[in-house]
């Protein structure tokens, strides 16, 4: 058996704000296989985004470990790119120059980005074409959609090409005929890249239409209470998703977080 | 093309048109008024004055510019390493801030007597006096700058595993610049209004000491000659600094939709 690509283990984490400390994860363990595209469902504050700053290594856990290729993940990885709740571009750039940001910092990118300049943005715009953003390279971000923020802050989560994607309600934010286009562009990024995909998410059908591999968590302190394998083919279409089998896995899901409500 | 030209215009005619039908209500007043020159001297009295005396009235205007710009530039080093240092750490910034709130509560042309004792007449009290009065806008705007950065974009550079310093130089620099240039519009007015109250008393040289030579020999018309030179290098810098503002801070303009 293969070690796990991410592994968490008996994670519980407690913040400290105005002196009283939030509970926010309870005893949380899950494994994601290389290569996997697993989701993280749940309500609103039941602690997903801390999940993901704990795989990210922007936090520390309170108690339990957070595994990263069986290593003790103590800091940032390099590995690891990321996607925000928010687009959280930087203003003062260009949609490319937020999607070249991370070849500027991660080594061993960092070390040749003036020398291989041109390289490197071909490459970011062949990701901005990939999520349908040609002719927008060079706009800055107030121009631009939210959908679209959305999709340059995508391709900056890819562009150092990371073994571990992390994508924080990537489409909460947008009505449903983007959300669901992005599904597709990110179904295809996916199967192109083969890297490891964490995703939170709020929405069953997203986390159904993309995941191999589906965790529910309860409300704070939240911890986990369903798992669910994905097991369909793909590529999936939007077609798909008025299928039986798809819709059978949402409502699955969906009495389970009622049971565990109750 | 014309449409920038209209554009421009629209920016210039109003300051223009304030400005001469201020001086114009000045002109018209002062007659109509009948107000001896002694008291307040009329314009264009002041203007002919300025052209009586402005070879010396010149080297004094640069000595008094010179001066600013020293001060200035002490204020600018000076103020964005402070402003940094207490924009970066919440607690730097409770151990400073009620002291530099102290220092810029004192007035700074009561230091002048001290930098007197301290300097002996001359450009360097006044220099001092310059950077003092321009410091704090400085600082409080470059801190403010880097204390507001938004978390999540210090996150994204965290996650890549960014250092301190490339978090500065990628994001708290350039989130501070459209901070640090609006202060810098500011501050150079007060470097300017602080060599000038500095010469007043405790320089041999510069506009600030030219006016009170004038107004010993009752030259009226020659100080407020003196008073106009120093408004208008006023709005010279403070322009200079609003274009820099303008070009190095655009973002800043364009995502407000300005
Ligand atoms: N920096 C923080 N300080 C204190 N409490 C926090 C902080 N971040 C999150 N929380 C609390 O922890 C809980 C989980 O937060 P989060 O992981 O952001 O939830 P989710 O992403 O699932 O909506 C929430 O109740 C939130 O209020
Ligand atoms: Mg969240």
């Amino acid at each position: 058996m293969p070690t796990p690509c991410v592994e968490l283990r008996h994670v519980s984490l407690h913040y400290h704000s105005d002196g009283k400390p939030v509970h926010a994860l309870e005893d949380v363990s899950l494994t994601v296989e290389q290569g996997e595209f697993v989701s993280i469902a749940g309500p609103s504050g039941c602690g997903k985004t801390t999940i993901l700053k704990l795989v990210s290594g922007l936090m520390p856990a309170t108690r339990g470990q957070v595994l990263i290729d069986g290593q003790v993940v103590s800091g940032p990885q390099k590995r690891v790119g990321m996607a925000f709740q928010n687009p959280s571009l930087l203003p003062w750039r260009s949609a490319l120059g937020n999607v070249l940001l991370p070849l500027e910092v991660v080594q061993p990118h960092r070390a040749q980005f003036n020398t291989q300049r041109k390289a490197y943005e071909e490459e970011a715009r062949r990701l901005l074409h990939i999520v349908g953003l040609d002719g927008f390279a060079d706009k800055p971000p107030y121009q631009l959609s939210g959908g679209m923020q959305q999709r340059v802050a995508l391709c900056r989560a890819l562009i150092h090409q990371p073994e571990i994607l992390l994508l924080d309600e990537p489409f909460a934010a947008l009505d449903a005929f983007t959300r669901e286009e992005l599904w597709g562009v990110l179904q295809e990024l996916w199967t192109a890249r083969r890297c490891t995909v964490i995703m939170v998410t709020h929405d069953l059908r997203e986390a159904v239409f993309l995941s191999n591999h589906v965790y529910v968590m309860s409300k704070r302190p939240g911890t986990i209470v369903h798992q669910q394998i994905i097991d369909l083919p793909r590529p999936r279409t939007l077609a798909d998703t008025f299928e039986p089998r798809f819709v059978e896995y949402v409502r699955q899901i969906y009495d389970k977080i009622g049971e565990v409500r109750q | 093309m014309s449409e920038t030209l209209r554009l421009r215009l629209q920016a210039f005619l109003p300051p223009a048109i304030a400005m001469l039908l201020f001086i114009l209500a000045w002109e018209v007043g002062c007659i109509v008024f009948n107000v001896d020159e002694f008291v307040l001297p009329r314009p264009s009295v002041a203007f002919a004055s300025y052209l009586k005396w402005q070879t010396a009235i010149w080297p004094n205007a640069l000595q008094t510019l010179m001066t600013t710009v020293v001060g200035f530039g002490i204020a600018i080093v000076l103020g964005v390493a402070l402003g940094a240092i207490i924009g970066y750490s919440a607690l730097m910034y409770r151990a400073l801030y009620p002291l530099l709130i102290a220092f810029n509560s004192v007035p700074k042309a009561a230091l002048v007597p001290v930098f007197v004792i301290w300097f002996g007449i001359g450009t360097v009290p006044a220099v001092l006096i310059a950077f003092l009065i321009s410091f704090f806008p400085i600082a409080v705007n470059v801190a403010t700058g880097i204390a507001t950065v938004e978390p999540e974009l210090r996150d994204v550079l965290r996650s890549l595993g960014a250092s301190q310093f490339d978090i500065f130089r990628k994001v708290g620099f350039p989130r501070s610049a459209p901070y640090f240039f609006a202060s810098l519009k500011v501050a150079i007015t007060l470097a300017f209004v602080g060599s000038v109250i500095a010469e007043l008393g405790a320089s041999n040289n510069g506009i600030g000491n030219m006016m009170v030579i004038a107004s010993s020999r009752f030259e009226v018309p020659l100080v407020f000659a003196g008073l106009m030179v120093v408004a208008v290098m006023g709005i010279a810098l403070y322009a200079v600094f609003a274009v820099l503002e303008r070009r190095l801070a655009a973002w800043a303009y364009r995502s407000r939709g300005v």
